[in-house]
């Protein structure tokens, strides 16, 4: 294992963190509000003095970098940034646990969503900032981002591509163009342009430039921290619907927006994934809207919400502007089942992707199939290509473990007394980092009640949601760290 | 640049390694998965499955605004396909294709304006020529021309009994009593670009310059033996070992070739008239002795396996074969062939990449472009000429005046048929050309490159 390679990976992110966690403390100190500065600048200094003793460490780092590395760093790096990042949040007293502080990190950087707080408009400014800029910050990748600006290729290039399939979310992670550094700049410009589009139109829409500038990274990176205390319930509904439209568009593969750049829409438009996403929010819309008719003045206001709603499950933001837990059982079985489902791989959404629900699928199909006819030959196809059999039979993988997260995590919950639909809801809602479940956990409620242990398992499975897994486990696997 | 690279083999990677480290942006093509997942894990690069010589995989691979296609697949013909193809979506597309069926070699030239070509490139017989050049000049391990053949850089490894273990650089002149320069030192699988208080040490691997006349001297006054090469013991009837024979035809040279199949003994023998072709398996030392291995001026190992190889050069030492050269397809710069006696190592693919990296950068800046390049060291140094033009700075100065880059070296200054090995009150003028001995980590593309200021 090149330790010293990881240490001075996981130092340059917590540099780039020291410095994104900057205008937090220019606008506390706008704001009047000292302690806010204060906690950002401790924050701030211990970050950094971290970061140089890591990056001190890993100056003479080896060249060799291979998967294994990859998975270690990815997985350290967002443990490592998540429990510095949460510091000003706890320096500060505003949140007075550190485990609360690392939830809510946790639940920032891996877009969840999921919040402690029960008060959000009694947090500072500053620190509201952060919370938000966090989601921004972890929708695209970290260590993506760091690829984007440092040259860390050297003799042997490739290994950024370990990196890249580590942290990007989907079942076959690939680069769009040759050169890693182009890939990661290409993929932060659509990023960055459509977060600024969203930004000016709800700005138009009404919304202050503050909360514009929350809800917009919110969005963007699929997260659903807001800055009040009733989400997006009380801006006027353009501004609902422009967050809607959003976070469909952050809910698709970045690579579409990328073959629309380069004006091949035909092949934008063939992609099966796409397609089912598209089909799937249609359907559940109207299903909804028919069956929540009754709860709404008329039709268009129904499907107002049932669309913002979808959105907000589908595309894992966790925005709200209705109270889904009091629709009648078929809605809410529905929005279950859409956690399950998440977004489309590539994209800044969590969950299970749409991608790997396809094959999954098509998979089960050939399987039923090859029970019928033991010697037909049949390979599983995605957008007119044969699918890898090792793709496949990671996805087998994926969902034993996934599955076998899901049931432990419930059982260690459940310890904490509350109702079955919250349990599940609140595991599903962390594990595919939407944010908000049903019951205790709903849209208007909060996970402040759950014990420590159980947000110790939250905070892992907010982080394995977003990683998809496997860079999680391989922090916990004995043959990772074993050196011969 | 934007470079499409089709067939990841032997050559495609070592090309791929090549133009990766130089910066440029790279699509492979190539048919198998496995391949192209590996070369994505070591490279920073793009690939693409499928045949290179389809339409839609080009279109897929981005034939389209790509600036050169290198196609090396396995098939002569899919490589002048994929050429051709990807001329007829993109004209302003370059490519090179690899062309190494000796039954197209006369038709070369033709088929470079009937496909489109831009360069053919084949590498067994640039393999052979190279051969037939250190055949020449038996003594050095390595030989590269530069300045249209008036100046080389030779290699010579120091063995336990060289004169030249233990030896100042600054002392050198009193041993070889002609001018040479040591541009480069090769020593425990790192280049060292020396000073003058430099000590040779066993086993480095040392790069001479010197003018093409000089070069006899310095091996007569090192002792190393010059008798001319008069007959060859060619182990392996391989495609080089075809176009080596051939060749050696006009040179007086006499080879013989063993091979094991019966079948191709009987092809070569149509082929090559003049040279002897034995039946027979090269790998067995009984048969080696009966042929008088011995009684060989030089032995050159040319079968398909690597290993193979080795162990015969071996026994040709242990049988007192002056001159030995040993082809290598994989290990050719594994450290631990220093230490064995066998020879030269030829590499085909390491001369191709040398042609192909040259090719590249001279269509990137078409002024002041190198007009050779030969690398170095598993490509950690290489060398480089460059014509000295009006834009070149510094002209006419004596060069300890003038402020190089660290670890750049002016290793020969090439005037008309003349080559000048450089000392402080050497100058270059225009019209001159320059041998340029650097580590490529410094990226030297045009001669201006190499100043401080």
């Amino acid at each position: 294992m090149n330790y010293r390679m990881i240490l001075r990976i996981i130092g340059y992110i917590l540099f780039m963190e020291a410095f994104l966690m900057l205008p937090g403390a220019v606008i506390g100190w706008f704001d009047g509000e000292p302690d806010v500065v204060r906690a950002y600048m401790i924050s701030i200094a211990i970050i950094l003095v971290v970061g140089a003793l890591f990056t001190w460490t890993g100056r003479n780092a080896r060249k060799g970098f291979y998967a294994r590395e990859g998975f270690v760093t990815t997985g350290m790096s967002w443990l490592v940034m998540s429990a510095l990042g949460c510091l000003p949040f706890w320096i500060s007293r505003q949140i007075p646990s550190y485990v609360d502080c690392m939830f809510e990190m946790v639940s920032g950087f891996t877009t969840t969503g999921s919040s402690i707080l029960s008060n959000v408009e009694g947090l500072s400014r500053g620190l509201l900032y952060w919370r938000s800029f966090s989601h921004w910050v972890g929708g695209m990748g970290v260590l993506v981002f760091l690829m984007a600006i440092v040259p860390l290729s050297g003799k042997n290039g490739g290994f950024t591509l370990h990196i890249l399939r580590a942290e990007s979310p989907g079942p076959s992670v690939g680069k769009m163009v040759p050169r890693m550094k182009k890939t990661a700049l290409i993929l932060y410009l659509i990023y960055t342009g459509l977060t600024v589009i969203d930004f000016i139109l709800l700005h138009l829409a009404g919304m202050p430039v503050f909360d514009a500038f929350c809800h917009a990274v919110g969005t963007a990176g699929t997260g659903g921290f807001g800055v009040r205390n009733d989400s997006l319930a009380g801006y006027s509904p353009a501004a609902q619907t422009i967050t809607t439209v959003f976070m469909f568009l952050f809910g698709v593969n970045f690579s579409c927006y990328y073959l629309i750049l380069l004006k091949r829409f035909k092949d934008v438009f063939r992609d099966e994934e796409l397609r089912t996403y598209l089909l799937i929010i249609f359907a559940s819309i109207a299903v909804i809207s028919l069956n929540i008719r009754g709860l709404y003045g008329s039709l268009g206001e129904a499907i107002h919400h049932a669309a913002f709603q979808v959105g907000t499950v589908m595309s894992t933001t966790g925005f709200a502007t209705a109270d889904f837990d009091l629709w009648p059982a078929l809605s809410k079985s529905i929005m279950l089942i859409l956690m399950l489902g998440g977004a489309c791989a590539g994209s800044t959404g969590g969950g299970l992707k749409i991608a790997r629900f396809v094959l999954m699928l098509k998979a089960l199909r050939r399987n039923i199939h090859e029970n019928l006819h033991p010697t037909e030959v049949r390979r599983v196809k995605m957008n007119g290509q044969g699918v890898d059999e090792k793709v496949l039979a990671n996805l087998h993988g994926y969902l034993i473990a996934y599955v076998g997260i899901l049931i432990i995590s419930f059982l260690i919950i459940s310890l904490d007394g509350f109702s079955m639909e919250t349990n599940i809801s609140a595991v599903f809602a962390t594990f595919n980092n939407i944010g908000p479940g049903f019951g205790a956990v709903g849209p208007t409620m909060n996970y402040y009640a759950y014990s420590n242990l159980s947000k110790i398992v939250m905070i892992f499975n907010m982080l394995a949601g977003r990683l998809e897994i496997m860079p999680m486990l391989v922090l916990f696997s004995r043959t990772t760290w074993r050196t011969k | 640049m934007k470079i499409l690279v089709a067939g990841s083999g032997k050559v495609g990677s070592e090309i791929v390694e090549k133009l990766s480290a130089e910066g440029h942006e790279l699509t492979i093509i190539d048919n198998d998965t496995d391949v192209l997942e590996s070369i994505m894990e070591n490279y920073d690069v793009i690939g693409v499955r499928g045949n290179a010589a389809s339409l839609d995989v080009l279109e897929e691979a981005g034939a389209r605004d790509t600036d050169l296609l290198i196609a090396v697949t396995d098939m002569d013909e899919v490589n002048l396909l994929a050429c051709m193809t990807a001329r007829s979506i993109n004209e302003d597309i370059k490519t090179i294709a690899r062309i190494r069926n000796p039954d197209y070699r006369s038709q070369a030239v033709r088929m470079r304006s009937l496909f489109g070509l831009d360069m053919s490139i084949n590498p067994e017989e640039n393999a052979a020529v190279e051969i037939k050049r250190l055949l020449q000049y038996p003594g050095f391990l390595n030989i590269d021309t530069f300045a249209r053949g008036n100046a080389e850089i030779v290699t010579l490894r120091i063995d336990e009994n060289s004169q030249l273990k233990n030896v100042k650089l600054n002392d050198l002149d009193h041993i070889v009593h002609t001018t040479v320069l040591v541009a480069l030192v090769e020593r425990g699988g790192r280049c060292i670009i020396p000073d003058g208080d430099f000590v040779l040490q066993e086993n480095d691997r040392i790069h001479v310059t010197a003018s093409t006349n000089n070069l006899s001297v310095l091996l007569r006054n090192l002792g190393i033996l010059t008798r001319r090469v008069k007959d060859v013991l060619i182990a392996g009837g391989s495609t080089i070992g075809y176009y080596l024979a051939r060749e050696l035809e006009d040179t007086g040279i006499r080879a013989t070739i063993i091979e094991k199949k019966p079948s191709r003994c009987n092809e070569l023998a149509t082929l090559l008239p003049k040279a002897r072709i034995i039946l027979g398996d090269a790998s067995s030392q009984q048969f080696l002795e009966s042929e008088n291995l011995g009684s060989f001026d030089a032995l050159i190992t040319l079968t398909g396996l690597d290993e193979l190889n080795i162990v015969i050069s071996l026994f040709g030492q242990a049988c007192g074969v002056p001159t030995i050269i040993t082809k290598m397809s994989h290990a050719e710069n594994n450290r631990m062939l220093d230490s064995l006696p066998i020879g030269s190592v030829i590499s085909s693919k390491e001369m191709i990449s040398s042609t192909i990296v040259r090719y590249v950068r001279s269509i990137q800046n078409t002024k002041g472009a190198a007009l050779t390049v030969h690398m170095f060291g598993n490509g950690t140094a290489e060398a480089i000429e460059f014509d000295v033009d009006d834009e070149t700075r510094h002209c006419g100065e004596e060069l300890k005046d003038i402020h190089v880059k660290h670890g750049v070296l002016i290793a020969g200054i090439t005037r008309g048929l003349e080559t000048e090995i450089p000392s402080g009150s050497s100058r270059f003028l225009p019209g001159d050309t320059l041998v340029i001995v650097a580590g490529s980590d410094l990226k030297i593309r045009e001669l201006n490159d190499i100043f401080e200021d």
